[in-house]
């Protein structure tokens, strides 16, 4: 972003007499702005996708009133949940109740300066991107405890330690499935990730060799299971602890929860279809890095996340809850060797690409080896 | 150990502990403590207004004990406080999800005191709704389950057939959920013909869409993995604590009321009571033997339904009930297999009243949650859940 808006300065006469820090600083308000709502709308309309998804799923019809085929629900939701009335526990530990839901919705909210929405359309171009994301989303965990803790309920606390359990079963596996993805790429920055799975779609990063493949899938379930969705939605199972970790929250702090987990959802679809989905690509060979030709990758991008959410909102309401000491099974005993076998595995087809099939000499050694071929 | 050295002090030097006296210390220093919860009144899992009281050690259980009563209704007191036809549609109140069944035994128990005779359509025609409210009580209970484990649309598809069957009812009786169609003495109205074409269409329904829920409950991996050989009632537990319906015959022991002590006219019938095996997966007496007899008790209910709607003879509907009904003394003691277990009526009438001296019924809810407090020990919360949904209790008849 820091070149375009040097390119800009330059451009523009009457902006060389502001000092260049203030104008960055502006700037950078200014996108996080626009980020902050684009990602919080996009929560909304999921909420609403969620629901009628599930409305149809389950023989009715879901919200339908509000705005043109209940568009607007989360605004009617929004205004109904603000009229609460706000109940801080006697017994809470306040500081901290009143901490976590803000702490959540920044781990939520902040990944999504690293994601790259079109070519060169990314907040922060950053060579960690992939690691910064990574460790956002643990801040979430974070709030979530504190939540558990501090409201001072038995059924919070038994929510954040089935969070804490579920987290360090789910991170090994998200990460080390992600990991694959980098051993291809060669970086960590997202932006290069996306950019070397353009043209034809066998570039994408998911169709590139079996362990890629397979790493797709464990991503996306560990994913699932970052996210707290059913079938993982131990720490706020409805069920068995009330609400889990937000049954003492009432209000605009209970929508916190609600809108930093959707949006974490959106981030996390949006990171799998960067990631393995080819980002912005439609899956043929066509230019989408000219001015204006980047904002059509914006939308594939988006197309690609919506059918992700898609998937993520049809596992949800399909499938009956894990126990945890099955989740914490599937994610040692099933999702963590599996990974690593991947990334071994990936380790093979660069170090074999490069070697033996001439790198990036040759069309088919540069496509193993995560480059654009 | 008496000697181990004292953390605060300091004074011991390093290294001088032995490593069990070691972990003696961190046994003193990081304490854990046992948590009681109070599962209830209000939770999403207890089906009403149960509440539990959990010790849990992590997610462990410990002990618990159910505590009852909070929807307390009087209902036998009342029983002997009104006239033999007006407590009917008390009965309805008990077991709110099978009213027809409650009221079918509540009257077999006022017309076996009163010998009152009952027409041969009359008796046709109970069998009829009872069993269709056994069907419905049974989707409910699949459904419910499955929202007990998570899976929400199971519950909502059984919620679209329990409608139509509710409505078959609601034409039948004027009533949805407690319907007051059973009277002493036979049926309130007569069935019509419109209303068996309905019915049979229904019943077709059902059994085409059973497998499909069995998809996704019933063969479903993740609901297997959190059924299988979760809350085990072996045999011995179930006949101590007076287990009965679905959760007694998971546990293996072969025994209907309508089969083996035949009341009104389930003689004729041929049908099969399915009874918990080890071949269908799982372990007899779990959760998921449990949920699978309900699924069979279904389709045996549908043939019921079919044989009784073949059979249906013409003639009249209600019987001969005497103006003043006064019983003469004695008493009666009349089971009937409800959906969720033995409902029994006890009365005793001592002659010139027109009220009972005694009414008297025993639950199958009441006798199956007792159970838990044996069978829970060593459970999940997750599993907690599982086992009580699966002993599918209806609160207003616990307490009645």
């Amino acid at each position: 972003m820091q070149q375009w808006l040097d390119q800009l300065i330059a451009n523009n006469e009457w902006l060389q007499g502001v000092p260049a820090g203030f104008i960055y600083t502006i700037a950078i308000v200014v996108v996080c702005k626009v980020i902050l709502v684009y990602a919080s709308l996009l929560a909304g309309e999921v909420v609403w996708l969620e629901r009628r998804v599930a409305g149809r799923m389950q023989a009715r019809i879901g919200p339908n009133r509000v705005g043109p085929q209940g568009l607007l629900q989360f605004l009617a939701d929004g205004v109904k949940l603000l009229a609460k009335e706000d109940i801080i526990p006697a017994s809470a530990d306040r500081k901290i109740f009143l901490a976590a839901p803000v702490i959540v919705f920044v781990g939520a909210f902040a990944g999504f300066v690293v994601i790259p929405f079109g070519h060169g359309l990314v907040a922060a171009d950053m060579n960690v991107g992939l690691f910064v994301i990574l460790s956002l989303t643990s801040i979430e965990v974070v709030g979530i405890i504190m939540a558990g803790w501090a409201s001072n309920s038995k059924w919070a606390v038994l929510g954040a330690m089935r969070e804490v359990a579920q987290m360090i079963s789910y991170e090994m596996p998200l990460a080390i499935s992600a990991l694959v993805v980098v051993v291809l790429a060669g970086t960590l920055n997202l932006s290069d990730i996306a950019d070397q799975q353009q043209g034809w779609i066998w570039n994408w990063y998911v169709f590139r060799g079996p362990f890629a493949f397979a790493a797709f899938f464990i991503f996306f379930t560990a994913a699932l299971a970052s996210l707290k969705r059913a079938p993982f939605d131990l720490p706020e199972a409805e069920s068995e602890l009330v609400a889990g970790f937000h049954t003492e929250y009432t209000g605009f702090r209970f929508a916190v929860f609600f809108l930093a987990e959707y949006t974490a959802m959106i981030l996390f679809a949006m990171l799998t279809a960067v990631l393995f989905l080819g980002g912005w690509s439609p899956g043929f060979d066509v230019d989408l890095t000219g001015p204006w030709a980047r904002w059509i990758g914006v939308l594939i991008l988006f197309g690609k996340t919506v059918l992700l959410l898609f998937v993520m909102i049809w596992v949800r309401w399909t499938l009956p809850r894990f126990r945890i000491d099955r989740v914490m099974y599937l994610c040692y005993k099933v999702l963590l060797p599996l990974s690593i076998v991947c990334v071994v595995g990936m380790a093979v087809q660069v170090l074999v690409a490069m070697t033996v099939l001439g790198g990036e000499d040759s069309w088919f050694g540069s496509w193993l080896m995560g480059a654009r071929p | 150990m008496a000697d181990a050295p004292d953390l605060l002090s300091g004074g011991e030097p390093e290294g001088t502990t032995h490593i069990h006296e070691r972990q003696e210390l961190v046994g003193r220093d990081v304490r854990t403590e046992e948590m009681v919860f109070n599962m209830g009144p209000q939770h999403p899992a207890t089906h009403g207004v149960l509440r539990v009281a959990v010790k849990t050690d992590g997610e462990y259980v410990r002990a618990l004990q159910p505590h009852v009563g909070n929807i307390h209704r009087c209902v036998e007191k009342i029983g002997e406080s009104v006239p033999y036809y007006q407590w009917v549609p008390y009965l309805d109140r008990m077991d709110y999800l099978a009213a027809m069944c409650n009221e079918h035994v509540g009257c077999m128990a006022i017309e076996q005191l009163g010998e009152i005779e009952v027409p041969e359509r009359a008796e046709y025609i109970r069998i009829i709704v009872v069993e269709l409210q056994r069907i419905l009580s049974h989707l409910m209970a699949i459904g419910v389950y499955g929202l007990d484990l998570g899976a929400f649309t199971p519950f909502l598809h059984q919620f679209r057939e329990r409608e139509r069957g509710m409505d078959l009812l609601d034409h039948l009786s004027g009533g949805r959920l407690l319907y007051h169609y059973i009277r002493i003495g036979g049926v309130k109205r007569d069935v019509s013909r419109d209303w068996l074409d309905e019915l049979e269409a229904f019943l077709a329904d059902v059994e085409k869409r059973m497998p499909e829920y069995n998809t996704l409950l019933l063969h479903n991996h993740v609901f297997q993995e959190r059924t299988f050989h979760v809350g085990i009632i072996d045999r011995d537990t179930a006949v101590r604590w007076g287990v009965t319906g679905p959760a007694l015959r998971a546990a293996g022991v072969d025994w209907d009321c309508r089969r083996d002590a035949p009341y009104s006219i389930y003689d004729r019938f041929d049908f099969e009571v399915p009874h918990g095996v080890s071949d269908i997966g799982g372990e007899v007496g779990d959760c998921y033997q449990r949920h699978w007899i309900r699924v069979r008790e279904v389709e045996e209910s549908l043939k019921i339904i079919r044989q009784a709607l073949a059979g249906l003879p013409e003639g009249p509907v209600m019987g001969r009930v005497p103006k003043g009904f006064k019983p003469k003394p004695g008493e009666v003691y009349v089971r009937g297999e409800n959906p969720r277990g033995e409902l029994a009526c006890y009365m005793v009438s001592v002659g010139k009243s027109d009220k009972a001296w005694r009414a008297r019924c025993r639950g199958p809810s009441f006798s199956n949650i007792a159970c838990i407090t044996e069978v829970s020990e060593g459970l999940l919360i997750g599993d907690l859940v599982s086992l009580i949904g699966s002993l599918d209790i209806v609160l207003g008849e616990v307490d009645r």
